[in-house]
């Protein structure tokens, strides 16, 4: 049981540093984004899991020969105080963090999903004030700004694209149209799902590198799903014309963003690449434009294969060490 | 009969337009005499409404946040706390805002972009 604790912990440092950080610097999730997708999402779930049965098991050692023994000797000192004096003081620290740690976890991803709910039924509220219904297509809204902006809302049957006037004078019919395609592929493929789990992953553990980087690069891998949705009916160079009218067009210079401010932001070192709010971003339409003005193929079956594998692994290795011992004794 | 949703556009549109506060029965009459935007048929939104259903538009908008009742007047005032272009710049502070939290709330089609980045882009269209 020991050396379980030492292998999960272990796979949670390589989950929580240098394998993000190798993932982020990558070129082939460009080449195969879905595939890549899938992988954060296992370093994601295999992160949190090594995290904290690592702590789990290391701090039931005392009690139990695998984790389900541990845990029911651990409930009979919780619920009929039985003796604790066989755990010692690092063994408690450690189920105490593990539990405040899953509780923090839990209560971040819910606290967050009310915070974006609650924000997007507002934005819906002054949508249904200031726009109105465009002749483009169904849930589609044109709001009175010169700036060409493109965004969607989501939000069940009310989910919601926006086009600004600027655009919609900016663009060609079918620019336009590669755009709403875009927007479309986004609520269909549910990505508001995915930029919610990472976003309150990123807010429940802010100092980890894997959360940020996390984040970052699932903004990125589902813009280029969308991108490659609209290129399923729209050419290749109306997609680059679209994506570079409006970005140019865009008013989101880093001193836009300074003058309106970000309170999270405001007292973070300026030198990391996150806290300039454009390193992530930025990098999106870069990358978005490069991937389509020279494309690589994306990546061989057997390679995809690999990668599926991993993913298996990294969810089935820890939850194996940690159940299998239990199951079997 | 109009829906509710569109008589909270059209009296939001009456108090983002009026300079002063009005009175619910004030905002019926001017709905009733209200034109359509597009074919100009009267009334298109407040024929025969009652003050009463104005009342419960602008208590809605009130429990919103987006109008504001004068105390002490009788009977009851209404104005808008926000002007149209201030309601506006507060949607797009959203949708351009690029705090982790803020992300998620919706997806754009062109995140921020950075000085160089647009520059590059422009040459891409032949643009300066």
């Amino acid at each position: 049981m020991f050396w379980t604790s030492y292998f999960l912990a272990v796979l949670a440092i390589a989950l929580a540093w240098p394998v993000p950080i190798l993932l982020s610097r990558a070129q082939w999730p460009a080449r195969s984004p879905f595939t890549a997708m899938l992988l954060w999402q296992a370093i994601a779930l295999a992160g949190g899991l090594s995290m904290i049965g690592a702590m789990l098991v290391y701090g039931l050692e005392p009690v139990g020969d695998n984790l389900m023994s541990g845990l029911r000797a651990l409930a009979g000192m919780v619920f009929n105080n039985a003796p604790t004096t066989d755990l010692g003081f690092w063994h408690i620290f450690a189920l105490s963090t593990a539990a405040l740690l899953t509780a923090h976890l839990v209560f971040t991803l819910l606290l967050t999903y009310y915070k974006i709910q609650r924000q997007r039924r507002r934005h819906r509220e002054l949508l249904d004030l200031l726009a109105s219904p465009s002749s483009d297509g169904p849930r589609t809204m044109v709001l009175n700004v010169d700036s060409p902006v493109a965004y969607c809302l989501p939000g069940g049957a009310r989910s919601v694209t926006v086009l600004s006037d600027g655009l919609m004078a900016a663009l060609e019919p079918d620019e336009l149209r590669a755009v709403l395609i875009h927007e479309n592929a986004h609520l269909s493929q549910r990505h508001h799902l995915l930029l919610w789990a990472f976003a309150a992953w990123r807010q429940a553990l802010p100092w980890l590198p894997t959360t940020r980087l996390a984040q970052e690069s699932v903004n990125s891998l589902i813009e280029m799903l969308a991108d490659d949705v609209a290129l399923k009916t729209e050419s290749k160079a109306t997609l680059i014309k679209a994506i570079a009218i409006v970005a140019s067009g865009s008013p989101a210079t880093p001193a836009a963003r300074l003058a309106f401010g970000e309170p999270g932001m405001s007292d973070a070192d300026p030198s990391q690449p996150g806290a300039t709010g454009g390193a992530g971003s930025a990098g999106t339409t870069a990358s978005r434009v490069s991937r389509l003005l020279s494309p690589r193929p994306p990546l061989s079956e057997p390679l995809r294969a690999a990668v599926l594998a991993c993913c298996a692994l990294l969810l089935a290795v820890p939850t194996a060490l940690l159940l299998v011992p239990g199951l079997l004794g | 009969m109009a829906s509710l949703g569109e008589l909270e556009r059209a009296v939001m549109d009456l108090l983002w337009a009026g300079q002063e506060a009005a009175t619910a029965n004030t905002l019926r009459d001017l709905l009733a005499q209200s034109t359509h935007p597009q074919d100009g048929t009267a009334g298109h939104v407040g024929k025969d409404l009652a003050v009463t259903t104005v009342l419960t538009v602008l208590s809605r908008l009130e429990r919103k946040g987006l109008v504001e009742r004068e105390r002490g007047t009788r009977p009851h005032r209404y104005q808008a706390v926000s002007s149209r272009a201030d309601h506006t710049a507060e949607l797009m502070h959203e949708v351009l805002g690029s705090a982790p939290d803020r992300e998620a709330v919706l997806a754009r089609f062109i995140g921020s972009v950075t000085d160089n980045e647009a520059e590059t882009l422009r040459k891409l269209l032949g643009r300066n």
